[in-house]
């Protein structure tokens, strides 16, 4: 078999940052690729059923666009980090960007496998029944028994 | 003129929706049988290519009219 694979390792656990994961892993599964992404530390927030927790910081983000100008002290105001989440969320439904919840639903759908990080899990002692259904846990040689095989191997 | 067996309606998505039902789309189809997308996505034309190409479903035309942008993909 010829299939093209690619291997993400996922560790942030933002708003913003859960993106290229599930677009990238989803769209590599819609040209053929077989697709394996490895949740861990920060990244394993992406694994929740409840995906509403997610945030973007303005806070020591100085690339992301603000409305009007403003000093860095201003970002640690309280209800910055809330309003900053609700905009790009409200732009991102205007622009017709699908939600996180939606490209990793469409990432299930296609079959891409997603590993939760042992170690992270027990670290930060996660449950994982608060995870979707059909989650695999694995340690840093499960990765690789993947990542060996694959065509492109992406740190997110 | 190309002759569709269906129509995906992808305007208003980003990428990579279009993509991603059209994938889903095809998979309806015989092989054979065309789909016509229309999109308003401008990063739409070279991912269409693109997904043309690594998926060996032929594209057999595509235009562009007022904003929008259509697409006939055979199903190989």
């Amino acid at each position: 078999m010829d299939e093209k694979k690619l291997a993400i390792i996922a560790t942030k656990g933002t708003l913003d940052w859960g993106y290229p994961p599930f677009i990238l892993a989803s769209t590599a599964a819609a040209l053929g690729y077989g697709v394996e992404i490895f949740f861990t530390f920060y990244g394993l927030q992406l694994l929740k059923k409840d995906l509403s927790h997610l945030r973007v910081s303005p806070l020591g983000n100085p690339a992301m666009p603000m409305p009007i100008p403003m000093p860095t002290l201003m970002m640690v105001l309280p209800g910055m980090e809330g309003m900053a989440t609700s905009m790009m969320k409200s732009k991102m439904k205007a622009k017709g960007v699908a939600s996180l919840e939606e490209l990793r639903e469409l990432c299930v759908e296609a079959e891409v496998r997603m590993i939760a990080c042992q170690m992270t899990v027990d670290l930060f002692e996660f449950d994982t029944a608060d995870f979707i259904d059909g989650i695999e846990l694995g340690g840093a040689a499960s990765f690789f028994e993947f990542a060996g095989e694959s065509d492109i191997t992406l740190f997110m | 003129m190309v002759q569709e067996d269906k129509v995906l309606d992808a305007r208003g998505l980003n990428c990579p929706l279009p993509i991603l039902r059209t994938k889903k789309a095809l998979g309806e189809l015989t092989s054979g049988q065309v789909l016509k997308i229309v999109a308003t996505d401008p990063g739409a034309v070279k991912d269409f290519e693109a997904f043309a190409k690594q998926t060996k479903n032929p594209l057999l035309e595509h235009a562009e009219a007022a904003g929008e942008f259509i697409f006939f993909i055979q199903k190989a």
